[in-house]
């Protein structure tokens, strides 16, 4: 069995309005940070896994992701994966 | 009617449940059944609400977790067979998350958790939800929540405006949502998911009683 590390990034759509980002960059520019074009908030999820292989774990993430870490409807997902 | 069960479901962080168990009991002498999340019989109950709340702690998106509770798992084969399911609150964003419904709900525009009574267009009464008689009609209920907004895209949109599946929208929408959406109904007419609290407005003494006419509609067949 191999050991992955991966991690999961899932960002609201870019067609989903996303309010907390919204504040955030307020309060960046009221910190005095210049320039601030676009400010949104996703998660990051940090998962170690293990399987015969890089696909076979690819195909474990995939599922992950689709049915449960992203909800597809207003988030969009991608994952890198680091072998241990 | 009178053995007609309507089963509660009690996630953890569930907190509306004994709400809604008051509001049929006491208000409308409707039988009840608390029904713990990890259950998978429903086959003493003849409808379901899935009350407001917590579940699982909102944690990771609301109604995410509570999706794979063995208790959702069985709820396909009992709303296939016709019977009435009702979401209220966070049990409207578990049956979005779980696909019972379309489209989803994401946090309110102005990221306040909203606690109001809002006024709100009947535009449906597909699956006799509500009493819509031969007019539009407005009526009054109150909404508590922070993830409100329904969200989806336009195809949805039109599937629901197409099909008569919008069942309320906000008069003055407080949260964002799509089309002022508040709550929509599955095609069949027998699933309807939506943020306001019926079962807060069942008694005139708490300030109104637009509530009762939807949770009575559960025991139509």
């Amino acid at each position: 069995m191999d050991q992955f590390a991966v991690k999961v990034f899932v960002r609201l759509r870019p067609s989903v309005l996303d309010p907390a980002g919204e504040a955030t960059k307020s309060a960046s520019i009221k910190l005095g940070a210049e320039g601030i074009k676009s400010l949104r908030i996703g998660k990051m999820i940090e998962v170690k896994i293990e399987g015969n292989g890089e696909n076979e774990v690819r195909e474990k993430i995939d599922l992950l992701c689709d049915r449960l870490f992203a909800n597809t409807v207003i988030e969009d997902y991608e994952y890198s994966l680091e072998k241990l | 009617m009178d053995n007609f069960t309507v089963g509660i479901v009690v996630f953890p962080g569930s907190n509306c449940d004994r709400d809604v168990s008051w509001a049929l009991e006491g208000c409308l002498d409707i039988r009840t059944k608390y029904l713990w999340h990890e259950s998978s019989d429903l086959s003493d109950v003849d409808a379901i609400v899935l009350p407001g709340g917590f579940s699982y702690g909102d944690y990771l998106r609301c109604g995410a977790i509570a999706r794979f509770s063995p208790l959702i798992n069985a709820l396909d084969e009992f709303v296939i067979s016709g019977k009435r399911v009702l979401g209220i609150c966070n049990g409207f964003q578990i049956l979005t998350e779980s696909g019972f419904l379309p489209g989803a709900l994401v946090a309110n525009k102005n990221l306040n958790f909203i606690c109001d009574d809002v006024e709100l267009d009947i535009v449906s009464s597909k699956g006799g939800w509500f009493n819509n008689g031969d007019k539009k009609q407005t009526i009054k209920l109150p909404i508590a929540h922070g993830e409100g907004r329904y969200h989806c895209d336009s195809d949805t949109l039109k599937k629901l405006a197409d099909n008569e599946l919008i069942a309320l929208r906000y008069k003055n929408n407080p949260n964002g949502s799509s089309f002022d959406i508040a709550g929509i109904t599955n095609e069949k007419g027998n699933v309807l998911g939506l943020m306001p609290h019926p079962e807060r407005a069942c008694d005139g003494t708490i300030g109104g009683t637009d509530g009762l006419f939807t949770l009575k509609s559960l025991i139509m067949k």
